[in-house]
Parts: C-alpha cells; sequence; structure tokens
C-alpha cells in the first residue's frame, strides 16, 4: 500500500503546502486527486464533486502543474500554441486570454519562440501560463521548481503568491522546500505513507517537535532509499 | 506540352487525387511522427492488405474490406497495448506481420497474383477511376473536417497525454477516432503509392518540415506543401520519363528531405564559423 489514512480539506483561496520526503506518495496523492488513478477507498471531493465521477466541468477548473519534465526540443510547437491547450472554448478572446496569461508569466514577448528552445524555469512558467489561461478556481502543482536555479526559483514563488492573492486561485503543492512553505503556505500537510500533520502552516512551523518529527522521518526516508540504491 | 497533358482525364484525376492525398497523409502523419509512432501506417497498411485480399476473394469492394481489417487490427493492437502492456513498436509487428500473411494465405489460395493485387501493392494513380477520385476527395474532406475540429485536443495529446488527461479530455475516444482517421487515410494513400510505399507519405513530409524548426500549423503547412510538391512532380516526372509514379513520388520526396538536411547542416555551419570570426575579432 503507498497511501493510508490520509485525510484533508482546504479552503477556497489557501495555499495548501504538501510536505514529505521522497517517496513520501506525493506524486500517487495527486494522481488519486486528478483521477489517474482511481485504485483507492475513500472519497476525494474538489469543488464538491467526488473526482471519480470524472465530472468535465470540475477539470476544467483545475490547473495542473506536473513534476518538472523537459519538453522535448524538438516538439514543434511555439510557446503560444502550449499556452492555447489549456483554453476549453476557444472563442474570440482566446488570444487576449493568452496573451495575459503569458504576461503574468513574463513571457509575452517570447510566444513566437518554439517551446524547446526554452530554458527549464522558462518552459515550466509556460506550463503555469497553460494551467491559468482558463481561470482556474484550483492550481494543482507537484515539486514544480525541482532542477531550476535559484533566482527562478524565487520569481516562481512571487508568482505562485501573485496568483493567490490577486487572481485568488486555491494553490495545493508539494514541496521539499521547508522554508518556501513556511514563507508562502497558509496551511500544511505533511505525509509519508499517511499524513502525521495537518493544519496551519504556523502550527507546524512554530512547533519544534513536529519539525523535529518530520526531519527524522526525512531522513529515514533518505536512508531507506540510500539503502535501496546501494542493493540494487 | 504540361497543358496539353493536362486535357487528358487520367492525368486530370491522378493528380487531383494525389493532391488530396498528400494533404490528408501528411495531416494524419504528422500526429503519428511526433508520437513516435511512424511504422503504424505501416502497420495498418499491411492489415489491410488481408482485408483486400479477402474482397477480391469473395468479390466484395475491397477497399472496404480493406478498411474494415485495417481498423479492426488498430483497434486490437491498441487494446493490446493498453491491456498486455505489450510494447508499441511489439504490436505494430504484429500487425504488419499478420495482415501480410492473411493476404498471402488467401492469394495462394486463390491462385496467385492478379493485376488488382498488383495495383494495390505499387499503387496506380494514372489508373484511378472518376468514382475512385470522388471517393478519395469525399474520405479527404471527412477527414480533414474532423482534424480541423479537434486539431488542438489532439495537439494537447500529442504533446502531454497525461495533462490532457487531467484536463477533462477523453482520451481514449480521441486515440480510437484518431487511429481510424488514420487507417481511412492509409486506404486513400494506398490508391497513389501502394501499400508498400504508404508510410513514406505519411512520414517523410513531416520529418522534413519537422527540420524547419517552426509551430505546429507552420509544421503542418511546410509539410502539407512538400507531400503537394512531391506528388504533383512525382507524378509528372513518372508520365514524362515514363516510370512508375510511385517510386518516383517517394523518391522526390526523400530529395526534398535531404536537400533539407543539407542546407540545414550548411546553415548551421556557416552561423558557427560566423560567431567564431565575431569572437576573434
Amino acid at each position: 500500500m503507498v497511501l493510508d489514512n490520509i485525510s484533508f480539506t482546504i479552503d477556497e483561496g489557501d495555499i495548501l503546502g504538501i510536505i514529505g520526503p521522497n517517496g513520501a506518495g506525493k506524486t500517487t496523492l495527486f494522481s488519486c486527486m486528478l483521477g489517474l488513478l482511481d485504485d483507492y477507498t475513500g472519497t476525494i471531493k474538489i469543488l464538491g464533486d467526488d473526482i471519480k465521477k470524472k465530472n468535465g466541468k470540475v477539470f476544467k477548473s483545475i490547473g495542473y502543474i506536473p513534476q518538472k519534465k523537459t519538453i522535448e526540443q524538438n516538439f514543434p510547437a511555439t510557446v503560444e500554441e502550449i499556452v492555447s491547450l489549456g483554453i476549453t472554448t476557444i472563442g474570440k478572446t482566446s488570444k487576449e486570454k493568452i496573451a495575459l496569461a503569458l504576461e503574468t508569466v513574463d513571457l509575452l514577448a517570447q510566444k513566437d519562440r518554439r517551446v524547446g528552445e526554452l530554458s527549464g524555469g522558462q518552459q515550466q512558467r509556460v506550463l503555469i501560463a497553460k494551467a491559468m489561461v482558463n481561470n482556474p478556481k484550483l492550481l494543482i502543482l507537484d515539486e514544480p521548481v525541482t532542477g531550476i536555479d535559484l533566482e527562478m526559483q524565487n520569481r516562481f514563488y512571487s508568482l505562485l503568491k501573485k496568483l493567490n492573492q490577486e487572481n485568488k486561485i486555491t494553490i495545493i503543492w508539494a514541496s521539499h522546500d521547508l522554508d518556501a512553505v513556511n514563507r508562502l503556505a497558509t496551511s500544511v500537510a505533511c505525509i509519508n505513507r499517511s499524513m502525521f500533520f495537518h493544519g496551519k502552516a504556523y502550527e507546524f512551523f512554530e512547533n519544534p517537535d513536529l519539525l523535529k518529527a518530520y526531519s527524522e522521518s526525512s531522513m529515514q526516508a533518505h536512508m531507506h532509499l540510500h539503502n535501496h540504491t546501494h542493493r540494487g | 506540352m504540361i497543358l496539353e497533358v493536362l486535357e487528358f482525364g487520367f492525368m486530370q484525376r491522378a493528380l487531383i487525387a494525389g493532391v488530396s492525398v498528400a494533404i490528408t497523409s501528411s495531416v494524419i502523419g504528422l500526429f503519428l511522427v511526433l508520437r513516435r509512432n511512424s511504422l503504424f501506417g505501416d502497420a495498418l497498411s499491411h492489415a489491410a492488405f488481408g482485408g483486400i485480399a479477402i474482397g477480391l476473394a469473395t468479390n466484395i469492394y475491397p477497399l472496404w474490406t480493406g478498411l474494415t481489417l485495417s481498423i479492426l487490427g488498430a483497434l486490437g493492437i491498441t487494446k493490446l497495448r493498453q491491456y498486455a502492456k505489450i510494447p508499441a513498436d511489439a504490436t505494430v509487428a504484429i500487425l504488419l506481420s499478420s495482415g501480410l500473411a492473411l493476404g498471402i494465405l488467401l492469394i495462394s489460395l486463390s491462385g496467385g497474383f492478379t493485376l488488382d493485387l498488383f495495383s494495390f501493392l505499387f499503387g496506380s494513380i494514372m489508373l484511378v477511376s472518376v468514382e475512385d477520385t470522388l471517393a478519395i476527395l469525399a474520405m479527404t474532406g471527412i477527414i480533414l473536417s474532423i482534424i480541423i475540429l479537434l486539431y488542438r485536443q489532439l495537439m494537447y495529446i500529442t504533446f502531454d497525454e497525461e495533462q490532457a488527461r487531467v484536463s477533462g479530455l477523453p482520451i481514449s475516444k480521441l486515440n480510437y477516432l484518431f487511429i481510424i482517421l488514420a487507417s481511412v487515410a492509409v486506404i486513400v494513400s494506398m490508391r497513389l503509392v501502394g501499400i508498400l510505399l504508404v508510410s513514406s507519405l505519411l512520414v517523410i513530409p513531416n520529418v522534413t518540415a519537422l527540420l524547419f524548426n517552426k509551430g505546429f500549423r507552420k509544421t503542418a503547412l511546410i509539410s502539407i506543401l512538400i507531400s503537394i510538391f512531391s506528388v504533383v512532380t512525382g507524378i509528372s516526372i513518372s508520365y514524362a520519363a515514363n516510370l512508375a509514379p510511385a517510386g518516383t513520388i517517394v523518391l522526390v520526396s526523400t530529395t526534398v528531405f535531404l536537400t533539407v538536411l543539407a542546407a540545414r547542416y550548411y546553415s548551421k555551419k556557416k552561423q558557427v564559423v560566423k560567431k567564431l570570426e565575431e569572437a576573434r575579432s
């Protein structure tokens, strides 16, 4: 069993940081939340709807940014074309929506460039623009800054804050970066195969016992991974 | 002389059918190439070969039996990929060889190759009838209308299937629809270049267009233009020099590919030399 005993809620307008060591099951949890996996017991409700019902309207209200993966360099699509994929209904305003999304991620000047030519950080921002072009109510991000340099990471976090505060988008965000979660998240869910904390961010970060328990569990997971790698 | 040739009904039909096939095959082929499924067209055409042999043996219009078997085979291997987790290239090999084997078996039972069968194997663009031309035009119209309508959805699946699924697109239905469209495109293209060379029309113009490093729409447009150029030039050369049209069309498109590849190589080399000179001065 990859995950057990996971239960949490998120209020509209919140930023929920999901933290946990490598192999804790964060990506599996997201796969369940996004309807990619439905081999679980219990219920996941997003915007009031059971995700297993595969209600298209709910999926259209979710923007998803996967764990950083490189876009194939030779894929023949411009930045504008990739962002347009996020639009569910094409109309007269599509061009304006795309321009607005690209402006938000500071990539409007690059709209005619091929997406494969951009740097890793820029590609990630293109995916954010694609995720938000349809004005989602909920943004789900799976460790979105892995492999991106520090300056780009900080720009990315500022962008998240802007999306949450100005565009009123609720955000669920998996991260390794405790510092960033401390700065941005309003609530925290801490998982390692099962959930061992869910509550307000300050309750977690101001509790030395919880922080100690988290770092010990991360260390154990790291050792476990290390041993596996060596045995393999 | 060119205008005189165009007065011949067979040449008019060949060019109309040829241009239709050029457009259809390059549009469908772009998605196949980008999904790393270039040989899927080959598998479909070989499955169609089995179907055509059934049609010829049973006196049913062979294009319909070919189309039916090609669609059934394609849907079958898609299911096989999903449920038995067999690698994509292995399923292509299964469909390709099974279709060919069925065709060979039926031909041997019915007493050997016929002229009809040869025309399906190697194409017979100069022999297309008015009915064939109309059928090709109708099928081209249907394929293009659906692709234009679902262009963004198909591009999304090609770009990233997982993200497309999360956005609420009905991935399985779209994939099955695409397979049916690809089967129809293969059947349409067979008239032009034959079963054995179908995948060249699907693949070569698209691989050439990708060398231009453009966006999706422009790449599709460049591929269509290369495909039309190859077909029209191939038909013209084959008529003037009395060569086999299918082989000539494919070799023209290969020549275009090699020319663009060489031009790209030299332009890159020139850029490097220029940068080095700038750095020195």
